[in-house]
């Protein structure tokens, strides 16, 4: 990994360069304000930029579609992402691991908390319906599944994940707003850790689109997954986390 | 007609729908909740809050089922109480029945007879200032005029701060929006109370307020001078406070509400009959006020498949047409929900699509349908999305819908940018500029793909209802038919705020909006 791999935006030409980024600027449209527009281009380093398009929206604010050259350079080498440290399983083996590794069920209440509705995410995870053609947990055999739903409470997902002894809880945080899904986020696994020793605590698992996939300790979670995600990867992680801290 | 559906099938769907409905009808004429009572009081006229932003309304409301419990309803004990503190101010009652210095009980005989007349009068007063508010936004539409197209644009603006919100709103419709919806702060649907006041905090929207109603009804009075044509105002009447929302939109003179018979039980885990019950006064108050109504069966798509789940949309669309027009509203005031949800990557999706949205169309022709755009499969891929959009505002204008809700290429990215609205209503106007005649054009070949897709849909709609009659729809709820969820109708949110109707019970506004 510590070999350098140096890469550049690619518009047409090996190490071109090029990007093209759309902002708004709070100013009708002159000349003044696609001078503007070029500068905000420069100083965010692209060099030449092109204002490709110019349009006022209302009064006061001009929408600009820029194309341009950086001169900055990304080393891949340098780059640090949350590598999946656990193996992919297809559903026939998720289910044959649980049934030999664990001899029993692994139980999994999910839900939406605090004030976000949003379920999407939630039931994409958990559904028999899935996503993308994947099926969600409620579709193995060996899991059984509690989807809450929206806006639940965390006093109450505590206490459903102690009547359900839920090997793991999921938690679904779509609205960002003023970092509601960190701090709900932080709310839960604080009040988990409260509720349950160590050893019996539930693993944590939060999802959503606007996570960092590397805050677990921030946020006092086990797992965070991000956008994309499909049910087989959390299937599988599951099955790798439960089995290897049983052993452990 | 353009899908040839079997005429005997059609009826088949609306007397199946009118049986289902109709167990849900009595129950509802049988219950009352605590949202219907504070809704009554609020007709006449009681306002504010306590230093603890709790209404008054709901401190009287609480203090009367304390002393009598709900089931007589609020009307007679309130008035009575009135009449025997000497008190003609039902916020000063509410302050003194908080305060523990007022009793309350049913009254007998003549003082019964005294209370149920000066409620009458008093929620009569309520009423009245509807009717106004009805007559003069026709007043208001014949001076300004109606959107010189249809579909009518529908735009959502949410800061989350009602003063933030009225310049965007304004913007918008300078930009082309005939309606302009403020959607609700997250989690509203779950608060027992409605907020007082004008609110600059919210999540992901802005808190229905009275003062934040008349404050952007106010505003959009003033762009609809600007511009020449009456914009449209919407909210929500949902959650545990539907009636009194609609009330507050009553009385503020809103345009048009969000009010689906069943969304709050399927995706907000509310008491079924709790809401059945709000849901048919809400109704009854959108009827007299004017009020065009959305339904929600968009959302049934966000969670099951928009093709195997499309007769659901149907059965729904059904029956909430039979409850509205059991409410008392019109064929006019039916703005029937449905969504472009397809999956894109499915071969022929734009043609399922045109078939579900034409079968809408057909089935119920007099309604000014919902058209939603799609959020399901919006990836992120603003591109793609943009184009999406596109297909979805050619569809809603092949089909002749109503009420086209402009969709987002950021949906599922970022509350709206600026630029993002301005993006899509480029689209919009595009897209009925270009081919806003179509759907004159656009006659599906007899026998051929679009036609057979409706039938099938209807007939699975058909069979679903002859289910759901045979089950009960409560019963069908409970088992999870609609969008996948479970709701049995002894759980869910609210149900303690639910009472049957005493031999005594009595509703003023009932009274006043049955016999209209």
């Amino acid at each position: 990994m510590s070999e350098k791999q140096i890469v550049r935006p690619y518009g047409d030409t090996t190490g071109d360069g090029m990007v093209q980024v759309s902002f708004t600027l709070p100013v009708p449209l002159d000349k003044r304000a696609e001078g503007a527009a070029v500068q905000l281009a420069a100083k965010m380093g692209l060099d030449p930029a092109m204002v490709v398009h110019a349009k006022q929206m209302g009064d006061g604010y001009t929408f600009f579609v820029v194309y341009g050259r950086v001169h900055h350079l990304v080393d891949l080498s340098q780059v640090v992402v949350a590598e999946r440290d656990f193996p992919l399983l297809s559903a026939k083996d998720i289910n044959a691991t649980i049934k030999s590794k664990l001899r029993r069920k692994i139980t999994v209440v999910g839900a939406c908390i605090g004030t976000d509705a949003h379920t999407v995410g939630i039931d994409a995870i958990l559904n028999l319906k899935g996503i993308a053609g994947e099926k969600g947990l409620e579709y193995y055999r060996e899991f059984v599944v509690r989807n809450l739903g929206a806006q639940v409470s965390v006093p109450d997902l505590v206490e459903r994940a102690r009547t359900e002894r839920a090997d793991a809880v999921l938690v679904s945080q779509v609205v960002t707003q003023r970092d509601a899904h960190l701090h709900n986020t932080k709310e839960m696994s604080a009040a988990f850790r409260e509720a349950f020793p160590a050893q019996r605590r539930p693993l944590l698992v939060v999802g959503g689109p606007r996570f960092d996939e590397l805050a677990t300790e921030e946020l006092g979670v086990d797992r965070i997954f991000s956008r994309g995600t499909t049910p087989r990867e959390v299937a599988s992680y599951l099955v790798h986390a439960l089995t290897t801290r049983r052993a452990a | 007609m353009k899908l040839d559906l079997d005429p005997a099938l059609v009826e088949r769907a609306r007397s199946l729908a009118a049986r289902a409905g109709q167990p849900v009808v009595d129950l509802a004429r049988s219950h009352t909740t605590t949202a219907v009572e504070r809704a009554v009081l609020r007709l006449a006229g009681i306002a504010g809050a306590d230093p603890d932003g709790i209404p008054w309304v709901n401190r009287l409301v609480d203090a009367v089922v304390a002393d009598v419990g709900l089931g007589h309803g609020v009307a007679a004990p309130v008035w009575h109480a009135m009449a025997t503190e000497g008190i003609d101010d039902l916020t000063l009652l509410a302050q003194k029945a908080s305060a523990g210095s007022v009793r309350f009980a049913i009254p007998r005989g003549a003082a019964l007879t005294a209370a149920k007349r000066a409620s009458k009068r008093a929620v009569g007063a309520g009423i009245k200032r509807i009717d106004r508010n009805r007559v003069e936004r026709e007043r208001l539409v014949k001076r300004h005029g109606d959107p010189k197209q249809r579909p009518w644009i529908y735009l959502i603006v949410a800061t989350g701060d009602i003063y933030e919100d009225i310049p965007q709103a304004q913007a918008a419709a300078r930009a082309g929006a005939d309606v302009i919806a403020v959607i609700r702060s997250t989690g509203q649907s779950l608060l027992d109370y409605v907020p007082e006041g004008a609110t600059r905090e919210g999540f992901a929207g802005t808190y229905a307020t009275q003062e934040n109603f008349r404050l952007m009804r106010a505003a959009l009075d003033v762009s609809s001078r600007e511009l020449g044509r009456y914009i449209r105002l919407t909210n929500y009447a949902s959650g545990l406070c539907m009636p009194e929302i609609a009330t507050l939109a009553g009385l503020e003179r809103l345009d048009m509400m969000l009010n689906d018979s069943m969304y709050g039980i399927l995706f907000r885990d509310i008491n079924p009959i709790r809401t059945f019950v709000d849901q048919r006064f809400s109704r009854q108050i959108h009827a007299r006020a004017g009020i065009i109504i959305n339904t929600g069966e968009d959302n049934y798509l966000t969670t099951a498949d928009a093709v195997e789940a499309a007769h659901t949309v149907t059965v729904s669309q059904l029956l909430n047409e039979f409850f509205a027009h059991e409410a008392g509203l019109a064929d006019w005031q039916l703005g029937l929900g449905h969504a472009f949800e397809i999956n894109p990557d499915l071969p022929e999706s734009f043609r399922l699509e045109l078939a579900h949205a034409l079968l809408a169309r057909e089935l119920f022709p007099d309604a000014p349908l919902k058209w939603m755009p799609p959020t399901k499969h919006m990836t992120g891929d603003v591109f793609r999305g943009n184009l999406l959009d596109g297909f979805f505002n050619l569809a809603g204008t092949m089909t002749g819908q109503g009420i086209l809700l402009v969709g987002m290429m950021t949906e599922a990215v970022v509350t709206p940018w600026l630029s993002d609205r301005d993006i899509a209503l480029q689209n919009v106007r595009y897209v009925l500029n270009a081919a806003g005649g179509l759907h004159e054009d656009f006659v599906p070949a007899p026998g051929g793909f679009i036609q057979r897709r409706a039938s099938t849909v209807l007939g699975e709609a058909v069979e679903l209802l002859e289910r759901i009659v045979d089950d009960t729809l409560l019963n069908a709820i409970a088992d999870g038919t609609f969008g996948i969820m479970k709701r049995p109708p002894d759980g869910g949110k609210g149900l303690d705020g639910v009472a049957r109707h005493e031999p005594t019970y009595y509703n003023p506004a009932s009274e006043l909006l049955e016999r209209a």
